[in-house]
């Protein structure tokens, strides 16, 4: 139930990352989400691809590092108060979030976010007991 | 003014009689009493009586940092440890420092010759010294301090930092006489003008800077402004600490080495041979009346070059040039002794993969700033950017308490540290001096 994120290191410089995204645009491997985190001198670049070993491996090869780190897709319902449900659930579980971000698709009529979460399993058991959909990783590369 | 007209401005024939009589006597007390230079004498077939006059120092090997490291901590003392009164360290090349120690009758000379040195940059009993060196293990604060008490001049042990109370401690007690690293000096300098303090309206009439690589650019502009007469003064603690040379205020043009107490030698840094005055080489100290921590031809790495030409001052010991560099890769920061491979240790503790790492060093507001750049490779990097700022953080913290310096930790890609054959360029030192 857990969907693979790759992260890459960012020096905080113009065109670092329309670098990346060009490294990515020639390798076939099409960005499903995105979302980068900075700080004043680098930035941390998280990304869902279709095809994780294409984008790791094209990315090594230009000299950038990368690391691989399990995530849950969750659904989130599109409406007032969806999100703050399901934050309300993982916090009751005493379930921290390191960090989040939402995907460009949407799972039919929900919002679908990413959730970086220390014990993804007790989240994903705790989330479909609310009747949370969390999608499957190769459902999410592909959406 | 001289202190010690006797042996300050002895004859050259007398003086170095009394060289000869004090280095045979050093050397056979470094030959009885410290392991390592019996053995360095027995492994070349030398005997203590082989050395006979002064030519004959140059048979003796060389002694360097590492074979001080290689004894550390008190292999090279000629004295058992009830007779030490004072230890002091710098920096050695990796992890452990280089340790020194003194007994009592050494700190006494130490003292006399910064007192000497006090008054050839101007100081008298008179006068009231503003220390702005470090004290501590570092020996430039507890030196020049000693050597004013001697000297019977009144010393402010203001010691480093704080700034501003510092000018305020300059309007207020009106010190004569400024002591400093030459940076910190400018340093100072900026934040009276910045507080409204004009140097103008203070008391200073001479400073003695020294502990770090300076220029005559600099003493201009610190003479111009702090509206005092700047004298350089040399010394390393492996040596004795501040108070080996020191230039004299009549003629500000080299630093005189006194000789009763050191004999320098200008090598060739490759070959080891030993260059004639006037050829610029690297600087080797034996010293002659140390007890505690004698050294024998010990390598300083610093370059510069010997003029034996009289000096206006009446002083007949022979005159160093400003220091123009160094034949290792040692940086001074802030007046801090630094090594690369201290940083190399400090960050392979950190993490176990071989560090790609640079250092580079800038004057920001006349002091000394150092960018460490580490390359994040995978075994560092984390998809978590508050871990990647802890790392940051914990290196930074763990080169101020290793070092005592400062340092800013800048994590940046793989690969883009300039590398020159395929060698990562360590250091850029972006400081105009």
């Amino acid at each position: 139930m857990r969907a693979e994120q790759i992260s890459v290191f960012l020096e905080n410089k113009a065109g670092r990352l329309a670098e990346v995204t060009a490294i990515l645009g020639e390798a076939g491997v099409n960005i499903r989400a995105l979302a980068v985190a900075d700080t004043s001198d680098f930035g941390v670049l998280r990304l869902i691809v279709d095809d994780n070993a294409k984008a790791v491996a094209s990315l090594k090869n230009h000299g950038f590092t990368v690391s691989k780190t399990d995530v849950v897709a969750v659904e989130v319902e599109d409406r007032p108060g969806g999100l703050h449900r399901i934050l309300g659930i993982l916090h009751k579980a005493e379930i921290n979030v390191e960090y989040m971000y939402a995907f460009v698709q949407h799972s039919g009529k929900n919002a679908v976010m990413i959730f970086r979460i220390d014990n993804i399993a007790d989240a994903v058991k705790i989330l479909e007991e609310h009747k949370v959909t969390v999608i499957d990783g190769n459902k999410v590369y592909t959406m | 003014m001289i202190l010690d007209i006797g042996f300050e401005t002895m004859p050259r024939e007398d003086l170095e009689a009394i060289i000869l009589r004090r280095l045979k006597t050093t050397i056979d007390r470094v030959y009885s009493n410290i392991p390592f230079y019996r053995k360095n004498f027995e492994e070349n077939n030398l005997s203590p009586n082989d050395i006979q006059s002064l030519e004959d120092l140059k048979r003796i090997p060389f002694t360097t940092k590492k074979d001080l490291r290689d004894n550390y901590p008190f292999g090279m003392f000629a004295v058992p440890m009830e007779t030490v009164v004072r230890i002091h360290a710098s920096s050695g090349t990796t992890g452990k420092p280089t340790v020194v120690g003194y007994t009592a009758r050494d700190v006494n000379t130490w003292s006399e010759l910064m007192a000497r040195s006090l008054a050839a940059g101007g100081a008298t009993r008179e006068d009231i010294i503003h220390n702005a060196y470090g004290y501590g293990l570092f020996t430039g604060g507890l030196g020049i301090h000693y050597g004013a008490e001697k000297l019977g001049a009144s010393v402010i042990p203001v010691s480093g930092g704080n700034t501003k109370r510092q000018i305020v401690i300059m309007k207020d007690f009106g010190p004569t006489i400024l002591t400093a690293t030459p940076s910190y000096a400018l340093h100072l300098a900026e934040v009276a003008e910045e507080m409204g303090v004009s140097f103008k309206d203070l008391k200073f009439k001479y400073g003695i800077f020294g502990a770090e690589p300076w220029s005559e650019k600099m003493r201009e502009e610190i003479e111009r402004k702090m509206n005092l007469i700047a004298v350089d003064i040399y010394g390393l603690s492996e040596v004795i600490g501040p108070g080996v040379a020191i230039e004299c205020h009549e003629a500000k043009r080299g630093l005189h080495i006194f000789e009763d107490h050191f004999i320098p030698e200008i090598i060739d840094p490759v070959s080891g041979e030993v260059l004639p005055y006037g050829e610029t080489g690297e600087l080797v100290f034996t010293t002659i009346t140390k007890e505690a921590f004698p050294v024998i031809r010990y390598r300083t790495r610093d370059i510069t070059s010997l003029n034996p030409e009289p000096c206006i001052c009446g002083r007949t010991h022979i005159r160093m040039n400003r220091v123009s560099g160094r034949t290792d890769d040692m940086l001074i920061i802030r007046g801090v002794n630094v090594f690369p491979s201290q940083i190399e240790s400090v960050l392979m503790e950190m993490d176990a993969a071989e560090p790609h790492y640079q250092l580079v060093v800038d004057r920001e507001d006349n002091l000394d700033t150092m960018t460490v750049l580490l390359e994040v490779g995978e075994s560092l990097f984390s998809d978590e950017v508050k871990h990647l700022q802890n790392r940051e953080k914990k290196i930074a913290t763990n080169i101020k308490d290793y070092l005592g310096v400062s340092a800013r930790v800048k994590l940046v890609e793989p690969k883009t540290i300039a590398r020159s054959e395929g060698k990562a360029v360590r250091v850029i030192d972006n400081r105009k001096i």
